[in-house]
Formats: structure tokens, C-alpha cells, sequence
């Protein structure tokens, strides 16, 4: 079932076609990667796809719905939630504070001024249950200021994930952090993801990353899909390997 | 399943306790202090609502606004165009002001932000200078003293003044503890929190799915309203509105008052707020020189304590808790 459709999208930075006429398609409860080299699109096309950025023509269909003109709060409510490269978090909050605020702004909840935030029990009990998931129970109390650069792409991603998105981006979930705490991270990510049933689009660079956690692979380059397919198909595929491997195209 | 959490409930209770203590010390201080000491807390204690208000936008949302005087000196104002009875009537006044200034100023942030609050602030500032016949000009507006509680307490007869002095002072301190437990709800509210959110990371925030705008704004209105009250308290103590109370100077101070205290702290502000009027006071008294006074403590305060009185203590008090525990 198909949950996301792009139709002919692009995106325009002077000369640069960052986005040059994009048919993507997400299936329903998929964990696909973006990948490709630096320049190729893939932020461009998550920043468009969650109202970061506005495309210069094309279609966005989320779940049949026309969403290109989308406001991003209505973008959110209706299920699309994404985190960030460079880590975005509040950091003067706490780390409970950080993935509270998540679930109050998903409840509408955020107009309340005369209740104190940390007498809902609710609120309080689902985001220690997304913080023992992401495994940051131990760390509630602590500034998100204060977190090592791996806790903090976990708080980032918990932080997108208690919106409870149906589809969920995430711009390059370990990046800056070491090959071992990588595997922590996309072991985390990748099984709170299938447990929640969320689909997920992950850019990546790493591709033993890639290959482990997706079910399907899509190969930017220029602004254009290279391949698509499962690990095994991309494996194969001697043109997109020679790419990966960074060999200059010979079409 | 319910993990529990490292840190439970973090109770209210001693520091609602503290809070009291502190309200009940305040409350001795008539009896034992002179009738100018009472006024100069008095004083003080208004100085602490104009910052507690200011700090919502500088503290907790990340705007520092430049035009602060406009709800202080409107706050003051109307009570000398309409309160005899019911000062607090200039309450909903002042909110009014502040939701279509903030209107206006929300739509930017940072430098801009803070020219566009100075702007219209200045405006309010040469109107109340420019229509002499309405305002009084530069010779301001004579305020007499109110009678309060709606006409249930007046002061006129012998020893008027000390009387309306001691009991202004209460009256000035319950609104003044109503304040404190509001804004501390609203900062600890989701509100609140979304407001700090926004401080700390406007893109994130919004992808949160919050209307940045309508949060500042909303902000805005209680920052405005807050201070607008400290101005409706001031004008009787005072007996005189003059534009000074308008200008942008003005607003200078209560910036100053909030860097004094410590920005980052709840607390802060409201420490600002008393000191910077026992500071300002003993300045005037001492020298002619002191607004140079002043300027030398603004200085030494941004180098030595950008955190503010507040701010420094509570960094003193970690580091030697931490010395304890090692």
C-alpha cells in the first residue's frame, strides 16, 4: 500500500537541480534508505517532503491527500515527522523535558498555562516509556545540552518519534559518532521503528548501515533516482556499486 | 509496563514552604523598618513585577524587548486618567496595549525584535510629551491617593501618609506573591515549556507542529500585562505619572534589572527588581555622579556576572556541593 507519492518534483538552487523531477514512492511500513553521494538530493528531498523547504513544481501525496501546499503543523498532524543531521534539540530543557514537549505538542496540550507540566501522568508515563525504549531513562534529568554526541542523535530521534508519525524521516541518524556506537544507534532506531510499525526513510552513508537495516534501497545522484531495490538487487548492480565506490560515471 | 523513572515527581512542597517563609519575612517588615524603608520596598517589590514580567520574554521565550516602558508607563498613566476607586481597572488596559504591540513586534525576532519594541514604546513616549493638554507635557499628571479594596479603605485625616504607606505595602505585597505563583505556574506549564522550546530551538519547535508566532505573542500579552500592573501600582506610590516612565531609558533599566538578578533563573529578575531600587536610591543619595555608578555596575555585572546575582549563587552553591561530595 502506498503511503507516500511524489509527482515530477523538483527543486531548483540556481543551477544546481537538486531535485530534478522525482516520482518517489513509499510503501506502508517499509524501512527504506536514501543514499548517494554529497549534493545528490536527499536532504532536499526530505526537506520538501516535510515543508522545510517548498518545491518549484510537483506533487507531494500523502495517503492520497494532496499535502504539496501543506502548512508544517498540518504536515505533522497528519502523520510526517522527520529529524535532523545536525542535531536539533532544546537544550536547555531536559532530556525528559525534550520528548515531553513531543508528546504535548502531538495532544495539543501546549495551550495549557495554568496546569503544571509535570502533573500530567499521562504525558509523564509515555515519554519515560519512549525514553526506556530509546534507552535514556537514566539520562531524564539531564540538560539535552549536556548529552554525548551519540545520546543526542537517539534524543533526536525519540524526539520525532513520540509525535507518533506514520512516516518518519531521518536525515542521517549516525553521523558523527563511532562505528560502534552506530550499531547501537540503528539497532535502536530500526527496532523501536518495526516494533511502532512507522515507516521510515533513513538517509545514510554507511553502507554496511544500509545494507543490514533496509528493506529497500533508493540511489540519488544529481537530483535524480539512480536504482531502487532490495539489499540484494543494489548489491549486484555493478553500475551503482562503481558509484558508491566512488568511480566517475562512464554513460 | 511503567519503567520508573530515575527522578520521580519532584515535589512542590518545600519549596511552596520556602516561598511562605520568605512571604512571612516581607510581611514583618513594616513593623520593624521606618516608614521610607517601607516605601523604598514598596518600591522594590514593583520593580520585581515590572522585571518578573519583562523576563517571560527575555528569560523564557528568547526576545529581549527595548520597550518595556510602554506598558509600565501606560499602566501609570491610566490610573492617573481614571482610578480613584479601582486602580486595577487599568489592568485589562494595559493588556490591550501590550497584545497589539506584541502583534506587531512578533512578527520579527532578535535586533529586530527588540527596534521594533524601542519604536513603538518611543511613540507612546511623544505622545504623552506632545499632547500637554491630555497628558500634562513633561510636568506629567498628579495621581491623588486611591482608595482601595473598592472604596473599602481610604486614607485621608492625620497621619494619612504613614498609614497609606503601611498599608499600600501590604496591599502591593499580596498582589506581589499572586504574581510570583502565577508566572511560576505559567513557566512550569506545557505553555511554558513549548515557550522554552522555542527559545532554545525555533526550527525544532516547529517541527513539533507549534505556531511559533502565536506562542510569542501570547508571551508577549502576559510580559506586557505583568509590567503594565508593577506601572498601575507604581503611580499612587509615586502620586505622579510624568513620560519619563515612557521613555526608552526606562526600559533600559528594567533590562538592567533583569541582568542584575540573573535572566536564567526564575528568581532572578525578582532579586533584580529589589536590589536595582535599593541600588538606584542609595546611588542618587550619594552622588550626583550616578547614573556613571550605574553604568560602572552594568559593566563589572556583564564581565564578572553574566548570569546575574542569582545566576553566580547558584553556581556557588553547585561547585560546593560537589566539593561535598568528592
Amino acid at each position: 500500500m502506498i503511503l507516500l507519492k511524489t509527482v515530477n518534483l523538483r527543486k531548483q538552487f540556481g543551477e544546481t537541480k537538486a531535485c530534478d523531477g522525482l516520482d518517489f514512492i513509499v510503501s506502508k511500513g517499509e524501512f527504506l534508505s536514501l543514499v548517494g553521494s554529497n549534493g545528490a538530493g536527499k536532504t532536499t528531498l526530505v526537506n520538501l517532503i516535510s515543508a522545510h523547504l517548498q518545491p518549484d513544481s510537483g506533487q507531494i501525496l500523502f495517503e492520497d491527500r494532496d499535502i504539496t501546499f501543506m502548512s508544517v503543523t498540518d504536515r505533522i498532524k497528519a502523520g510526517i515527522a522527520r529529524s535532523f543531521q545536525i542535531v536539533n534539540l532544546f537544550d536547555g530543557l531536559s532530556v525528559f523535558d525534550n520528548v515531553a514537549l513531543s508528546i504535548f505538542a502531538r495532544e495539543g496540550k501546549t495551550v495549557k498555562i495554568a496546569a503544571l507540566a509535570d502533573h500530567d501522568q499521562d504525558v509523564r508515563d509515555e515519554s519515560f516509556d519512549v525514553l526506556g525504549q530509546f534507552g535514556l531513562t537514566s539520562k531524564s534529568a539531564v540538560p539535552a545540552g549536556g548529552l554525548a554526541q551519540g545520546e543526542r542523535k537517539l534524543l533526536d530521534v525519540a524526539v520525532a518519534y513520540a509525535l507518533r508519525p506514520k512516516l518518519l524521516f531521518l536525515d542521517e541518524p549516525t553521523s558523527g559518532v563511532s562505528t560502534r556506537e552506530k550499531t547501537q544507534i540503528m539497532d535502536t532506531v530500526s527496532s523501536v521503528v518495526r516494533a511502532g510499525t512507522v515507516t521510515a526513510v533513513v538517509i545514510e552513508h554507511d553502507m554496511d548501515v544500509v545494507f543490514r537495516y533496509s528493506d529497500r534501497i533508493v540511489m540519488m545522484h544529481e537530483g535524480r533516482f539512480l536504482a531502487d531495490g532490495t539489499p540484494e538487487e543494489i548489491k549486484a548492480n555493478t553500475e551503482v556499486a562503481n558509484i558508491l565506490l566512488g568511480a566517475p560515471l562512464t554513460a | 509496563m511503567k519503567a520508573e523513572p530515575a527522578v520521580s515527581h519532584r515535589s512542590a512542597l518545600p519549596l511552596a514552604g520556602a516561598a511562605l517563609v520568605i512571604l512571612l519575612g516581607f510581611a514583618l517588615v513594616p513593623l520593624f523598618a521606618g516608614t521610607y524603608q517601607t516605601q523604598l520596598l514598596t518600591y522594590g517589590l514593583i520593580a520585581a513585577i515590572a522585571a518578573l514580567g519583562f523576563n517571560l520574554l527575555l528569560g523564557y521565550t528568547g526576545l529581549l524587548s527595548f520597550g518595556h516602558s510602554a506598558y509600565f508607563g501606560m499602566g501609570a498613566y491610566i490610573v492617573a486618567f481614571l482610578a480613584e476607586g479601582y486602580i486595577l481597572i487599568g489592568l485589562p488596559v494595559t493588556a490591550i496595549l501590550s497584545a497589539l504591540f506584541g502583534y506587531i513586534c512578533v512578527r520579527h525576532t532578535r535586533i529586530f525584535f527588540g527596534i521594533l519594541t524601542l519604536a513603538l514604546s518611543q511613540v507612546l513616549w511623544s505622545l504623552a510629551f506632545k499632547f500637554f493638554w491630555v497628558t500634562g507635557g513633561s510636568d506629567g499628571l498628579r495621581i491623588p491617593r486611591p482608595t482601595l479594596l473598592g472604596g473599602l479603605v481610604d486614607f485621608t485625616g492625620p497621619g494619612a501618609f504613614v498609614r497609606f504607606i503601611n498599608v499600600y505595602y501590604y496591599y502591593v505585597l499580596a498582589v506581589f506573591a499572586i504574581c510570583v505563583v502565577v508566572m511560576w505556574v505559567i513557566v512550569h506549564s506545557p505553555f511554558g515549556k513549548a515557550l522554552q522550546a522555542i527559545r532554545d530551538n525555533e526550527v525544532r519547535a516547529r517541527f513539533l507542529g507549534l505556531r511559533i508566532r502565536r506562542f510569542r505573542w501570547i508571551a508577549f500579552l502576559i510580559s506586557g500585562t505583568f509590567t503594565g500592573l508593577a506601572g498601575i501600582l507604581w503611580a499612587p506610590l509615586n502620586g505622579l505619572a510624568t513620560p519619563d516612565v515612557l521613555y526608552w531609558t526606562f526600559s533600559g533599566e528594567i533590562v538592567f534589572t533583569a541582568l542584575l538578578g540573573g535572566f536564567r533563573n526564575f528568581t532572578g529578575p525578582i532579586l533584580g527588581g529589589i536590589v536595582f531600587t535599593y541600588l538606584k536610591t542609595y546611588a542618587v543619595a550619594t552622588t550626583e555622579y550616578w547614573q556613571l555608578l550605574l553604568g560602572v555596575v552594568l559593566v563589572l555585572l556583564v564581565l564578572v556576572l553574566p548570569t546575574g546575582i542569582v545566576g553566580a549563587l547558584t553556581s556557588l552553591a553547585t561547585r560546593f556541593k560537589a566539593r561535598e561530595k568528592s
